[in-house]
Parts: C-alpha cells; structure tokens; sequence
C-alpha cells in the first residue's frame, strides 16, 4: 500500500526533475546544431571549453561573489542570530521577523533594491537633497549592488542554522568560562563561537550554494556586468543557442552545489542544526 | 548595550527596504521624493490590463499547482515515515538545492524535444508541471516534520478498532496532519505565486504570470505602478505566512 | 459449546535483524480469564502480543484463535482489541469520539448510547465531551479501556497498562481491571515486567524469559514451585544454599537452635516486616524476612534454618 503514496510524487518527480536533467546531462555530452539544438557526434568538448579563461572568469568571479556573500552573512548574521538566541521569551517574534520579508517575493525584495540604489533611487535623491553629493552616486549594476541583493535575501538562511545551534548550547557553558575567567569578548571567542560552530558552517554553506547558482540577483542589479554561472546558462540556453555549453555549465554549477551539500549533510552536528 | 543595536540594524536591514518600498507606493509624485499621499498608483495598477492578466494567471497557476503538490507531497512524505525511500528523498533533497536556472532550462529542455513527438504547446500546463515539481519537497518537509511527532500506534489503534490502512489513515493520520498540510499548502502557494526564473522559462505566449509582468516593467526602470502592486503582493504573502507560521505551530 | 481453546500459539517463531525476538512459543488460553505474560524488558513478551494483535506476523509456527490459523490477518479482521502502553487515544476526538471510533467502523446502530454506557462503565460518563489532552493519565487509560471493551472483542490485549500510572492509582487500577474482567467476562491477557502486578492479578502467569516460555501456571505455583532458576529470582528474593534456594520469608534466623552459623550483617525495618542480612561463616550471605518485633540487631550471632518443604530445586 505504502507505494500507492509514494507514487505520485516519484512519477511527477522523475518526470519533470529527474528526466529533465539526465536530458541536459545527455546535451551536455552532444555537439551543438547549427540552427541551434544539439546533434551528434558525443564529445567532451563542452566541458573543456569550460576551461576556457572567459569563462574561468566567470566561475571565479561566482566564487568570489558567493564566498563575499557569506562572510558578509557571517558577519551581519551572527549577532542577529546571538541577540535573538538570548532574547528569552520574544524569540518567537524575532525569529518571524527575520523569516517574513524571506517569504515574501524574491523578485519584489530585488526590485526593493533597484528603488534604493539606482541614480534617481532614495539614497541618492536622499543624499542630493541633503547636498552631500551634487551628482548621483552610481550605486546600481556593480558587484556592490549584487552582493548587497545576495545578502539581503539569504541572510535568513544563515541566521536560521546558528540560531538552531545556539538555542541548543547550555547556558552553563558561559557560567562555567566565567568562573574559569573568561568573560565578554573571550568568552564570545572561546566558548559561544566553538561551540556554535557547526551552525556557522551550515549557514555558510546554504548562503554559499544559492548565491553561487543565483541568476536573478545579478541579471536585476548587476545589470549584465556582473555575470555569473547562473547567467551563463541562461544565456547559452537563450540568445546564444548554445546548449550543450549551456547544459555542460549547468552540470558544473549543479556538480558543485550538490558536493557542498553532500559534505554538509555528512557531519552528524552540522545536520543536527539544519 | 551593544548587540542589541547591531541586531536592530540587521533587522532594519531585512525590512527597511520592503517599508520604503511600500510607503512610496503611496507618493503622489511619479519621483522618489515625498509629494504626498494618494492611491493614484494603486488604481493605475487596477486598470493595467497586462498586470491583471498577469495576476490571474499566476492565481491559478498557484492554486492548481498548489493543490497538485499538497496532495502529491503529503501522500510521500507519509509513504517515506513509513518507510524510508532513500531514492525519492534523495531526489526531492536534490531539487531543493538545484539552482532554480538549471530546474527551468532542464525543463525547457524537456518540453522542447518531447514536443517533438506529442503536439503540444508551452503554456499554463508546462508551468503548473514545473510548479508542481519545485514544490513538493517543501510540502514534504513540512509534513515530515509533524509526521515525526506522531506516534504508529495511533494508527494501529485504528486498525484494532476495526479500520482498514486507508480509513486509519484518512480517519486518523489525515486530522492529525490537518495543520501541516495547510501550512505546506499556503506555502506551496507562495512559491508558486513567486517563481519568476523557472516560470519566465517555461511559460507560454498565453501564460505570462504576475511576477513576469513585473520583471519587464523593472527592467525597464522603476515605476510607481510597480510599487503598488509590490506591496500588495507583499502585504498578502505576510499575511499568509504568518497564517501558515500559526497553523505548523499547532 | 466450542471445544477450541480461545487462543493457541504453536512453536511460534520471530526475529527482528537477526536477533531471535521470539523463540518458539507455544501457549494456550482457555476461555474468560486473565492471563498474564510476564517477563524482564526485551524477553519477547510485547512482540508475543503484537503477534496476538496482528500488528506483526510470525515467521513461523501458528497463531489460532477459536481453532482458526490467524497468522497473516490484519488487526481488523480479528476479534481481538489491544490497549496499549501509551494508549494511543486519538487526540482529534473526544473521549466519546475515541470511543464510538470502533462502533462507527463497524457501521452499528446507535454507537452514541453504547459508547456512553461503555464510558458509564468506566466511571467517565461526565467526561464524555473531554478531548485526550485534557484527561489525566489514568483517565486516559479508563477512556483506552472504554474503546476496546465496547467492541465486545474475545480478547483484550493490555501491554503494559499500568507503567504509565504513578504508583498509587496503579495498585487502584489493578483491582479495577481484575472487577472489569469479571464483569465483561472478556478474556484479558496482559503484558507486565512487573511481577507483584502479575501475581496480583492474573489467574495464570507465563513467564517468559529470552524469547521462551519458561513457566506457565497459577501465582501460587510459580511463585512457589517454579520450574527454573530464572523463575525463581525474577518472581522474588532467593537465598540460595548450593542448589537449594528457599524465599527469605521461609528463612529463619534465630538466636539459638538448629542451622547454619552466621553473623546479622544489617537489618533493615519495612514496616510490617524486617529484612535481616546474615553473613554465614562460608562468606555468602543470606537475607531472612522475619516479624518486626522480635529484634536482631548488627553484630549478632545467629542460626539458619528453614522447612524442607519450603525449599525449590533445580538440576
């Protein structure tokens, strides 16, 4: 009986999940058709093209802006997640404070920061009016932009894991560093950041992996300067009409977002928080 | 004290933007400056054919993908409690960290070779499937989360007063999971209301959705209309999940 | 009349990963008693009943019930009802809902009047209307009780009812189940670690002991004259003298007389009865039940001696 349940959702899955990428796996082994789609012969030569240097820009340019996500993750994240971690009984309306701008549109949040940094944007007719700047400060399609979308919208993915952890971490632990002498900043140091430490990788982690895979963020505000794999693809599958590339870049930005999360879901602590 | 002030500025952070967002919505002025209050934008918004299609289309597709993948999603998660079926989670975990660009040009891809053979278009269908597929592993991890409180022998007391599996399990697990398959609901709601990647991919000439329509009009700059359809969908999305937030807490 | 017993399990075998659960169990229940199974946590007595109940299918050997091979039938399609250790009371319905829950699935006539007439026999009536969570343990229970008792089922299935209950309503319960029995004349057959409370309660007594029966009988006669060792000490307190072991209410310990020297090592008063540790001069020591009055203290030279009759051996 019990398979009876778990039909639909293998058929539905497989069918538009797991077949569609065994299609674009199978895609990213063929040559790419003159008038677009792909043809024989089987070849690897989509995958070695990946080595090309435009495109190792491109991948390390995804690196670089996803790791700069996360440590900029880190660093807003983990106060909020300590504050909220101690705020005793409010800890439920904190917590929903952070998840509810999370649940709401991912486009709209972009859009939000469109509003705010372009040339006729708020911080810029905000700073002109109060005369501290005579000309608009190109503040929109740069890396700046990009990271500051990325943050915005993952951040509740970090917060979440350290909080788990946290929230888990015995309140004598801090009593204890206390008579052994280390309080304050020390005790944040040598106590509360260890042993938290497995939410703090977890929640690198799951900023890490859809920042390096995200296209919207950089297609809105980074306005086509900023290119990442996720463009890439989208671009190859779209104008350029090139899909086994497309489809090779696709397997690499999946390879890699799956070897992530395979290792993090391998440490028994680091599961424990997610 | 000092964490504090550094929390209230993260959270100013997660929220400030949204706020300005939807206080603008209400300017008078075309501009970013303050010229005073109005709903001018808001009735613009009514009145834009484009954007009501938009909105329609996208309901639907959220409600019929919605329901689809509550069903389909509560239906495995309860056939994993039972017992594990190690190749469909690993498969519903997959897609749950698959950049959204690689779901939608997989599917793409997908359409367009099987079109080949069956005589079909792109169109709400294509976009209701690839919804479905994206949203049953959120469905299933909020049920499994309340499946992993419930106790078998509730089930088995069923069966010994006399139910067979399936009145035990839609006379007994199903009112259990009441509230967790209506908080998956709402959810699967939201995510399907939101997709803009994956739905831009594979939608058709008929089936351009809300958040579509609201892409090309911020490609195109900011405009106030945007904003006030903006907050709307903000302001609802809230409301639902924290609607959805009450019921999983049950 | 049917000359069948009402339930008969014949070599009947169950393991789980490998590990032999149960390990060739044959057992046969007559009609409108209560029967106990009584062993030491993880000796296959829980499985024993799950087999019973049909939430597990045995490897091999037979489950009858009436003379009829049940192995393989679905909870639902016997006549036998489980209550069980946590009670597993439907949290969405009221008592009265969980009660008519069984009465509904069999399509009956007026499930509403029986339920509460079931309640009623319980002493729950007034709290038909009250949902699970706002009962106490042991209404729980009465409520779990309620569900299968009005089913009429041939044989109730009690695993470990009682563990749950704090002490006090757990000695209460006790008589309440034994009046219950009586009253319904339902065969029960009930699962406990516990041995007072199967002594206390049961007409016949299997004690089971790594996935065997080693003793099935009236309290009497395996407290008394049990048929191993295991049965001996799991059911109570046994000094043993070689291969001799006699209870510490058949030991004597005496200033004078007849018996084994020794020295009272401690004696520790209970209230109704006092338990004197003797160290005889061989280095063991024994533990005698003796009157409260009647005072050996710590230091003291005593014998030890006890009735032939009272003596249990094994090979």
């Amino acid at each position: 009986m019990r398979q009876w349940f778990l039909l639909p959702a293998r058929l539905w899955t497989g069918l538009f999940f797991a077949i569609p990428l065994c299609i674009v796996l199978a895609y990213s082994f063929l040559t790419r058709g003159d008038y677009g789609g792909v043809e024989l012969p089987w070849t690897t030569e989509s995958y070695l093209r990946l080595a090309d240097p435009v495109y190792l820009g491109i991948l390390w340019r995804s690196v670089w802006v996803a790791a700069v996500s996360s440590l900029l993750c880190t660093l807003l994240g983990f106060p909020l997640a300590l504050f909220i971690a101690k705020s005793g009984k409010r800890k439920v309306f904190y917590l929903q404070l952070v998840l509810l701008p999370f649940w709401t549109s991912f486009l709209i949040r972009t859009y939000a920061w469109i509003f705010l940094l372009r040339d006729t944007g708020l911080i810029n007719t905000v700073l002109q009016a109060l005369h501290l700047i005579s000309k608009p400060l190109p503040l929109l399609y740069n890396d700046g932009a990009v990271l500051a979308g990325l943050v915005y919208n993952f951040l509740p993915f970090f917060v979440l894991p350290v909080f788990a952890s946290l929230e888990k971490m015995d309140p004598a632990l801090l009593e204890a560093a206390a008579d052994l002498g280390a309080t304050g900043w020390r005790a944040l140091w040598r106590v509360t950041v260890p042993v938290s430490m497995p939410g703090i990788v977890a929640g690198t982690v799951l900023v890490f992996i859809p920042c390096l895979g995200s296209y919207l963020v950089p297609d809105l505000l980074g306005g086509g300067k900023t290119v990442m794999l996720g463009n890439l693809v989208q671009n190859q599958f779209t104008s350029a009409r090139d899909w086994p590339f497309g489809a090779a870049a696709s397997f690499a930005l999946l390879g890699v977002c799956a070897l992530l999360a395979a290792l993090l879901l391998r440490n028994r602590q680091i599961r424990s928080v997610l | 004290m000092k964490l504090r002030l550094y929390a209230t500025l993260a959270l100013l952070f997660l929220h400030a933007p949204l706020l300005v967002l939807i206080v603008f919505s209400f300017n008078s002025g075309k501009f970013t400056a303050w010229e005073g209050f109005s709903l001018r934008w808001y009735a613009a918004a009514a009145r834009d054919s484009q954007l009501i299609d938009g909105l329609w289309n996208s309901l639907l597709i959220a409600f019929a993908s919605a329901a689809l993948a509550t069903l389909t999603g509560t239906l495995a998660a309860y056939g994993m409690w039972r017992k594990a079926a190690p190749v469909l989670s690993a498969g519903l975990y997959v897609s749950l960290i698959t950049p959204e660009i690689v779901t939608g040009v997989s599917l793409l891809a997908l359409f367009q070779w099987s079109f080949r053979f069956l005589h079909l278009q792109l169109g709400m269908h294509t976009v209701i499937a690839a919804h479905v597929a994206f949203s049953i592993a959120y469905v299933s991890i909020v049920v499994s989360a309340r499946l992993r409180g419930y106790d078998r022998s509730q089930e088995e007391a069923a069966m010994d007063l006399g139910a067979t599996e399936w009145r035990a399990f839609f006379r007994v697990t199903v009112p259990y999971l009441a509230p967790a398959i209506a908080a998956a609901a709402l959810l699967a709601l939201a995510v399907s209301f939101d997709d803009y990647v994956i739905t831009s991919l594979v939608a058709g000439v008929d089936s351009e959705t809300l958040p579509m329509v609201i892409y090309s009009m911020a490609r195109k700059g900011v405009s106030p209309v945007v904003n006030a359809v903006s907050s709307c969908v903000v302001v609802i999305f809230g409301a639902l999940v924290l609607v959805s937030e009450r019921l999983q807490r049950r | 009349m049917i000359s069948e017993p009402l339930l008969e399990l014949r070599d009947v075998h169950k393991a789980y990963d490998g590990r032999r659960v149960v390990d060739g169990i044959s057992l046969t229940l007559g009609r409108g008693g209560f029967y106990c199974l009584l062993g030491p946590s993880g000796c296959g007595k829980t499985t024993t009943l799950r087999m019973v109940g049909g939430f597990e299918n045995p490897e091999s050997g037979e489950v009858r019930l009436n003379g009829r091979v049940v192995n393989g039938l679905r909870p639902y399609e016997r006549n036998v009802s489980t209550v069980f250790q946590n009670y597993a009371l439907f949290p969405h319905l009221t008592a009265q809902g969980n009660v008519e829950f069984g009465l509904r699935e069999r399509r009956l006539k007026d499930c509403a009047a029986q339920a509460l007439r079931a309640l009623q026999m319980v002493e729950l009536a007034d709290k038909a209307s009250r949902m699970p969570a706002q009962l106490s343990g042991g209404e729980k229970q009465r409520v779990a009780l309620a569900r299968s008792l009005v089913l009429q089922p041939e044989l109730l299935l009690l695993d470990e009812p009682l563990a749950a209950l704090d002490p006090k309503l757990r000695k209460q319960m006790r008589t309440e189940l034994k009046r219950m029995q009586r009253q319904t004349g339902i065969t029960f057959l009930f699962v406990t670690h516990d041995q007072e409370e199967a002594l206390s309660m049961a007409d016949q007594v299997a004690v089971m002991n790594a996935g065997k029966v080693e003793q099935f009988g009236t309290p009497e006669e395996v407290y008394l004259r049990p048929a191993t060792r295991f049965v001996a000490e799991f059911l109570g307190l046994v000094n043993w003298f070689g291969p001799v072991g006699v209870r510490p209410e058949n030991t004597v310990a005496a200033r004078g007389g007849e018996g084994l020297a020794g020295t009272v090592e401690d004696a520790v008063f209970l209230g109704n009865c006092m338990h004197v540790t003797v160290r005889l001069f061989d280095g063991s020591t024994v533990i005698s039940e003796l009157p409260a009055q009647g005072a050996l203290r710590a230091g003291d030279a005593v014998k030890v001696r006890w009735a032939p009759a009272d003596e249990m051996r094994f090979p």
